[in-house]
């Protein structure tokens, strides 16, 4: 190549660099708007890498940090097809015998709040995440990283409400460890649980299996659990009549999957709460999940601190409501259902499942607008569960 | 929900929505600034854009108080937060924005201690509890924080408290809206006011922005329909031909300011000569510091801070958003560097700034989401 040659190649116009982009892509009858959702596709869709030097909260928040540090460091180096999944609970085959299994900890502040407390949480979220596996829920164990100078009656109060927690669950925890680290190590009390389930039914749930037409149903009234811890840390001098709605819900399981067998997914909404949960199904089915806002059932005192908190009930936390995405010729039955069980008495089906634009939740607002729902980014509340 | 459902009556938009689409002149385009980060929020939280016909556009303006920090006054506060001595506290919309050298999450992961607080006066409570610390309070915000920021620093002196000073970032919104007014790169119709600053500073600090610059401005409520509601108004006085300032939130906004709030920042706080501005650059007179009189609590003068301007990265036009001369979208990085996971500008982090609402909020073609919800 001569020099004049590369003289001639030397764009001169101002926006030769976007040119070259539409060039490259041929892409010259897309709009520059659609250009740029475009861009921001391929970057959503890159491999999650964690690049901060520290782990900071953020990684624990349940969104898209969290996101990024299960995919980039556990499962990079953990990699085999149960874990892969990345489902509530890994399902292991013995002979003709499938179990579920899984493992939750618990750092929840303040210990003790309206509707229940660490203990009742740490049964109640392992049963969970059995039940969302459409297991029925075996055995627990329970771990507990104490610090130096907790009062040995709180840890009374915290296992007797395990133990009834278990009772009422139908599990036994059945085995344990103990470990005390000196004070200011710890914040008091830490709960990790593990548990099994045995899967007695041949379902097979999975957040890539919705389909354009599924309905997506909620089990009750949303946020409850994550505006009462946070109330109940006192900071912020608000009063509402809220409690948390911790509940077992392998029951609920049970009896949905009894009348719409073909359930495609279920999921506890935790951490990350509901809009975490439909992200999740529109990326890993490529469908688009589209809810109305007016019927996503909340509690006017939940909504009401979310208001004036500037918080969004769709990412809050449960401990007692579940999510099921539905084929619609099922949808009455599980309905009928859910609405049979005290649990399930506020089930409501919240949207539907399309086809574009593929990976994201819309909203029709409440005020007859329209947005997306993204996945949460950074951590709108204090440590939860 | 009383109180909240009246102002976001489906029924009642479809109405206005109608009579701003009459209001509206064939082949003309309106362009209106909502100075509000609050506003950018509740556009796109509910949607409104829905309701506006397709030549009446909404601007963002520079209100969200964490998108103009500039990156040196991040660095100073980092600088001061890293003190062993020291427990920072500030408002949880600051806890991700990226500074020079990373974010308050990031500090607070290399070993310092900063906390989020919903009031200031929560820092004081901090202090009482660590007498052997000294809290510092980063106060961030327009006239609409700045009275708690004052009344915390009050209450500290009354308390005889010396472990605690803030580090004051306060910012004042008229000069902001006269550079903006001054840029040449903007053609603007009119302005929706902002309504929390106007509770504290009243309507008629704007008066000029109708008289000199012949552009109407009505201070807008933060629920959708006081936004409709704002945006009909305006085109009802271009329409008439007039330019003035009206009062869309009495509800809330005194025509003369709260005079109370307004004597306790100036009783503890005073102009600060120049400050700059993310994006804006500097601007006189546009931000406050504390008064000489209260200068035990002025963190900047027990400390000393790197007090280093931090260019912003190169790629980053939060600038150009930040006056509405871009739309969030159009900026090089937006979406693809720049998201609201890893912001490289400020207007990525705050659910208030023009790009994370847009980015979180509104990203798509309103004809394609249209199509797929009502489907």
């Amino acid at each position: 190549m001569t020099t004049q040659d590369l003289g001639a190649s030397i764009p001169t116009r101002a926006n030769w660099a976007e040119e070259a982009v539409v060039a490259h892509a041929g892409a010259e009858h897309l709009t520059r708007e659609e250009q740029v959702l475009e861009r921001i596709k391929r970057a959503r869709a890159r491999k999650p890498r964690v690049k901060e030097p520290r782990i900071t909260l953020a990684h624990g928040a349940g969104g898209k940090a969290t996101h990024n540090l299960i995919n980039a460091i556990f499962l990079e180096a953990f990699r085999n097809p149960e874990l892969e999944q990345l489902a509530d609970a890994a399902v292991l085959s013995l002979g003709d015998t499938r179990l579920a299994f899984t493992t939750d900890s618990y750092v929840v502040s303040p210990l003790f709040f309206p509707g229940g407390d660490i203990g009742e949480l740490a049964v109640n979220g392992t049963v969970n995440d059995l039940a969302m596996a459409g297991a029925r829920p075996l055995s627990l164990s329970a771990g507990f990283i104490l610090e130096e100078g907790f009062p040995t009656e709180d840890l009374r109060r915290i296992v007797a409400s395990m133990a009834s927690a278990a009772q009422r669950a139908g599990v036994h925890i059945v085995t344990g460890d103990t470990k005390v680290v000196q004070r200011g190590k710890g914040d008091g009390c830490y709960i990790n649980t593990a548990g099994v389930g045995l899967l007695e039914r041949p379902v097979s749930l999975s957040p890539a299996a919705a389909r354009p037409g599924d309905a997506v149903v909620v089990s009750g009234p949303i946020g409850d659990h994550g505006i009462t811890v946070m109330l109940a840390r006192g900071e912020l001098d608000i009063e509402a009549d809220v409690r948390s709605d911790t509940a077992p819900l392998h029951e609920l399981t049970a009896a949905l999957l009894t009348a719409a067998p073909n359930t495609r997914m279920l999921r506890d909404a935790t951490r990350g709460g509901v809009a975490t949960i439909l992200n999740e199904v529109a990326v890993a089915s490529q469908v688009a999940v589209v809810v109305d806002e007016n019927a996503v059932p909340v509690r006017d005192e939940v909504r009401g601190a979310s208001e004036l908190l500037g918080i969004d009930p769709l990412y809050v936390a449960c401990e007692g409501r579940l999510v099921a995405f539905i084929p619609a010729e099922q949808v009455d039955a599980a309905l009928a259902a859910l609405h049979a069980h005290e649990l399930g008495a506020g089930a409501a089906v919240i949207g539907r499942v399309g086809d574009d634009p593929p990976g994201l939740v819309l909203l029709r607002t409440g005020f007859g607008g329209t947005r997306i729902v993204d996945m949460l980014v950074g951590d709108p509340l204090p440590r939860i569960c | 929900m009383k109180f909240v459902d009246e102002f976001r009556d489906a029924e009642k938009a479809r109405v206005l929505s109608a009579r701003i689409a009459e209001l509206c002149e064939p082949g003309r385009h309106y362009k209106f600034m909502e100075v509000c980060g609050g506003h950018t929020h509740t556009i796109y939280k509910h949607g409104l854009e829905d309701y506006l016909p397709e030549t009446v556009s909404l601007v963002h303006g520079p209100g969200c108080p964490v998108c103009v920090i500039p990156m040196g006054r991040l660095d100073d506060a980092i600088a001061i937060a890293e003190r062993p001595d020291v427990i920072m506290t500030t408002f949880g919309d600051m806890m991700r924005v990226p500074g020079g050298r990373g974010s308050f999450y990031d500090a607070n992961a290399g070993g310092a201690d900063i906390r989020m607080v919903y009031s200031p006066l929560d820092s004081l409570k901090i202090a009482r509890a660590n007498p052997d610390k000294h809290v510092v309070f980063m106060a961030i915000g327009f006239e609409t924080t700045a009275p708690s920021t004052a009344m915390t620093v009050l209450r500290a002196a009354a308390e005889g408290l010396d472990n605690f000073s803030i580090f004051c970032n306060h910012v004042t919104i008229i000069p902001a809206i006269k550079a903006i007014l001054d840029s040449p790169d903007l053609r603007l119709d009119g302005f929706l006011g902002p309504g929390h600053v106007s509770t504290v500073i009243g309507c008629r600090p704007y008066e000029f922005i109708a008289r000199e610059h012949g552009k109407p401005l009505v201070c807008a409520g933060f629920e959708p329909l006081d936004i409709l509601q704002s945006v009909f108004i305006l085109l009802t006085q271009l329409r008439e031909g007039r330019s003035e300032v009206e009062n869309q939130y009495s509800r809330v906004v005194p025509w003369n300011g709260n005079a109370k709030a307004l004597r306790v920042i100036g009783q503890t706080m005073q102009l600060r000569p120049y400050f700059e501005w993310r994006g804006l650059g500097f601007i006189a007179q546009s931000a406050l510091q504390v008064r000489d009189t209260y200068a035990k609590y002025d963190a900047e003068r027990i400390f000393s801070v790197p007090g280093v301007r931090v260019a912003d990265p190169k790629a980053c036009q939060c600038g150009e958003v930040l006056k509405g001369v871009l739309k969030p979208w159009e900026c090089k990085v937006f979406g693809t560097a720049c998201t609201p996971e890893t912001p490289i500008g400020t207007c990525m982090v705050s659910s208030e700034g023009a790009c994370a609402a847009y980015y979180n909020f509104g990203r798509f073609t309103r004809e394609r989401v249209k199509e797929a919800t009502h489907a």
